[in-house]
């Protein structure tokens, strides 16, 4: 009878589980104020900030998306001019990781030409989320 | 045998199928024998997993017999070491169940089999690696060496 019980809250866990996953997968938050935003420089990433935009991947050795990610990131960086794209090991990097709060991998974070995070997602992003974001922080630029 | 950094990705779905089918029979099956010697063969399977190769478990050679000459070559392989990972949170689990039903305690033994079900089945229906996500706010923990 347990058994049975604990078979049922597992099922439901799962879907649960699923559903937040899809929901929160490439969602980018809407931008913090600009009076709290991180600001990353070209010294921390190791690669000089896009002109307009920086996409900043930190990826993981054990991370199925990474990889996935890394294609649609490069492939926006490709079409959108001003942009690059630095992917940052996250076990290089913890100090950084804690600091800037990144609990998975991939995240994904946009800075602005400043350098300062604009916004970011957790998981596999779909390229029209990250061309929204990039829009977003682009024409909030002064 | 070098260990094989690549694998189909669709095998490790049919992997986690299988792993979920066998630990939801743990938790239905209210028979005390017939629940230990299924943990003790899914814990040796996930032993053989992680720590010889994705490859070497026995549900792995299942897929490759049955699955795979069905639905041909895979269009694209997956990096082996998340899913390695993920096998060695299994078998974690698993054994702490083991464990607890071997040491009385059932309900122990029905709850940390629930938590390695749900991210068998996770795996299994979706991809997500559950242990996989666990990885970088475990390492976040842990005293920064790095």
């Amino acid at each position: 009878m347990t058994g049975l019980v604990v078979l049922a809250v597992a099922l439901v866990a799962t879907v649960v589980i699923a559903l937040v996953m899809r929901w929160r997968n490439g969602r980018f938050a809407s931008a913090a104020p600009a009076d709290d935003q991180e600001r990353l420089t070209a010294g921390q990433l190791g690669v000089p900030l896009g002109e307009r935009a920086t996409l900043v991947q930190f990826s993981s050795a054990f991370c199925a998306p990474c990889r996935a990610t890394r294609v649609v990131l490069a492939d926006v960086a490709a079409a959108v001019p001003g942009v690059v794209t630095v992917d940052i090991d996250a076990e290089e990097h913890l100090q950084l990781v804690r600091d800037l709060g990144i609990m998975r991998t991939p995240t994904v974070l946009v800075l602005d030409a400043s350098g300062a995070v604009t916004t970011r997602a957790s998981g596999l992003p779909r390229r029209d989320q990250v061309l929204a974001a990039l829009d977003r922080t682009v024409a909030d630029a002064p | 045998m070098s260990q094989p950094t690549q694998v189909d990705p669709r095998g490790l779905r049919v992997v986690a199928g299988i792993t979920a089918a066998v630990l939801a029979a743990v938790l239905v099956i209210p028979s005390e024998p017939v629940r230990i010697v299924l943990l003790a063969a899914q814990v040796a399977v996930f032993a053989v997993a992680a720590l010889v190769g994705l490859q070497a478990s026995p549900y792995a050679k299942v897929y490759a017999a049955v699955v795979r000459p069905r639905i041909g070559p895979p269009a694209e392989l997956e990096d082996a070491r998340p899913p390695r990972f993920a096998q060695i949170v299994g078998l974690a689990f698993t054994t702490v169940a083991l464990v607890a039903l071997l040491a009385g305690a059932t309900t122990v033994a029905l709850i940390a089999t629930a938590f390695a079900l749900v991210a068998a089945l996770l795996n299994a229906a979706v991809g997500l690696c559950l242990g996989c996500e666990m990885y970088l706010v475990l390492r976040r923990i842990a005293p920064s060496g790095a």
